[in-house]
């Protein structure tokens, strides 16, 4: 079978149409099943009690803000390679939903911290990579924003995802190194509790979800962003006329 | 070699313009000098408080004004239409980017090098901790300036571009500023800096390697 | 467990709830957002 030509955007369309429920189902199914796992099955921790239940939210979506960045970065970087326009257009689609993961890490990040260490915010490696990563993300998405012209602001945009991209461990690495040398008694912030199999069978599960969620929310998007194009290339054609 | 005479040239042509245009670098620096007063003023003059955050506030203040230079590095050839020339012409734009880079440096960069641990005086910082300072701001102010032209050719042209430009290089900058930083407050422990100073300068050799590069790359991104 | 330890949470269900529901309307917050842009697009294709 030919897949080169479903990088054509008009192509791929209808493959996206397949393709959306194909993930947003199991997306619906999953979440349930995970979280009644999370909330019916997993028994109470012995030292956090029932907050600790964040985690089956916190930890997924902690996973999909990184995941997501890195295959935002891979399509930028196909797009460059092999100037695709439909490769640069996925990297788009996929920033949004990313970013959102990201925010949510850090959101239960907060209301977990708060009822177990006492703090909304402590700037642990973790947490403080995280919102980083939101920096990422939100440059990204103002740097294609603010460029017109659809061509230059894929290219520009996929150039920081990938520079981004390999600042990542850099980041990372300097901000452990950081909190490591500046916190006095050594308090690990974002020591999960000690998972018993039900605990950590909800967390893969809300993460499988978590991943086909992704996936259909962004060939939804990636949907949205081939009819503004083609819509705008056909304005365009007819101004000339 | 060819490639030799023609970074020269750039150098040259660049610290020639920021001559003519000196009062933009001597802007940069007093931006350096007042963002460095604005903390104590927000925050208290207690010696030993200032003595603590004082290698932080140099290290961000210095962020700041690399960042604000930026936008010399390639906004006027852009404007007349000089850059399309460079990029046009036979030798490689890495080559220009570079030069251009090292140009801003010399007249933005090197003089924070100078002028930082003057300004730690205020900080009552000891003479070993501004040394480390000095020496840490000379390996990271030329990483800042690398980068930050990778920022600089991505948002050549835009509307907004300064704050853009912030927004997308500020978070690349804090690992210099981490181990930056670190180096100075690190002798100030009693600890010795080599491990920070020895990330930076491979930090800087890493930057040196691929930045100009990078920049070439997005400024072809943003002329094409 | 019963719908009052549900709900109770041990006394966090401030927290985890917050989270829980914060996180329902961000992302049914980005699904209806997709459905709006596709409608626009809709909508102005039939024109």
């Amino acid at each position: 079978m030919n897949w080169l030509k479903y990088s054509a955007p008009q192509t791929f369309y209808p493959l996206a149409d397949t393709l959306v429920p194909l993930f947003a189902w199991p997306a619906a199914i999953l979440t349930l099943i995970g979280l009644y796992i999370g909330f019916f099955v997993a028994p109470t921790d012995a030292t956090q009690g029932e907050v600790y239940r964040i985690i089956f939210i916190h930890v997924p979506a902690a996973w999909m803000s990184m995941v997501i960045y890195l295959a935002m970065a891979f399509w930028a970087a196909l797009g460059l390679i092999m100037n695709t326009r439909l490769s640069f257009m996925m990297a788009q689609a996929l920033a949004p939903t990313g970013a959102m993961f990201t925010f949510v890490a850090l959101w239960t990040g907060a209301f977990w911290g708060k009822p177990t260490w006492g703090t909304w915010w402590a700037w642990d490696a973790r947490m403080t990579s995280e919102l980083i990563l939101l920096f990422l993300y939100v440059g990204y998405m103002s740097l294609t924003a603010a460029i017109e012209d659809t061509r230059r602001a894929d290219r520009a945009g996929a150039l920081l995802a990938i520079v981004g991209s390999i600042n990542i461990p850099i980041i990372y690495f300097s901000v452990k190194w950081w909190n490591t040398l500046h916190q006095g008694a050594s308090v690990s912030l974002t020591k999960s509790p000690s998972m018993a199999k039900t605990m950590l069978l909800a967390m893969l599960i809300m993460t499988f979800a978590f991943w086909a969620y992704s996936i259909a929310a962004s060939l939804m998007r990636l949907r949205c962003i081939v009819r503004e194009r083609e819509k705008q290339a056909q304005w365009l054609n007819e101004a000339k006329e | 070699m060819a490639m030799n005479n023609l970074l020269i040239a750039i150098i040259a042509r660049d610290l020639r313009l920021a001559w003519r245009r000196r009062s933009d670098v001597l802007g940069t620096l007093f931006f350096f000098i007042i963002v460095v007063s604005l903390f104590p003023l927000g925050i208290g003059p207690e010696t030993a408080l200032l003595r603590t955050i004082a290698p932080g506030i140099l290290w961000v203040a210095a962020l700041l004004a690399t960042m604000l230079s930026l936008n010399r590095l390639f906004a006027a050839d852009y404007a007349d239409g000089t850059l399309e020339q460079l990029a046009i012409a036979p030798h490689p734009l890495a080559i220009t980017a570079l030069g251009k880079i090292i140009a801003l440096w010399i007249s933005t960069g090197l003089p924070l090098v100078i002028l930082a641990p003057i300004l730690g005086l205020q900080f009552d910082l000891p003479a070993d901790a501004l040394l480390t300072m000095t020496l840490a701001l000379l390996i990271g102010t030329p990483i800042l300036a690398t980068l930050g032209a990778i920022g600089a050719g991505l948002t050549l042209g835009l509307r907004g571009g300064g704050v853009l430009l912030a927004l997308l290089i500020l978070p690349l900058y804090i690992p210099v500023l981490i181990f930056g930083a670190g180096a100075v407050e690190a002798v100030i422990h009693g600890v010795s800096p080599s491990g920070h100073l020895s990330l930076l300068a491979a930090g800087l050799i890493l930057s040196l390697a691929f930045a100009p590069w990078a920049s070439a790359v997005a400024l072809r991104i943003a002329l094409d | 467990m019963d719908w009052g330890t549900f709900f109770d949470m041990g006394g966090r269900g401030f927290y985890v709830w917050g989270s829980y529901i914060v996180t329902a309307i961000v992302m049914i917050g980005e699904l209806m957002l997709l459905r709006n842009r596709r409608r626009i697009l809709e909508r102005h294709e039939d024109e």
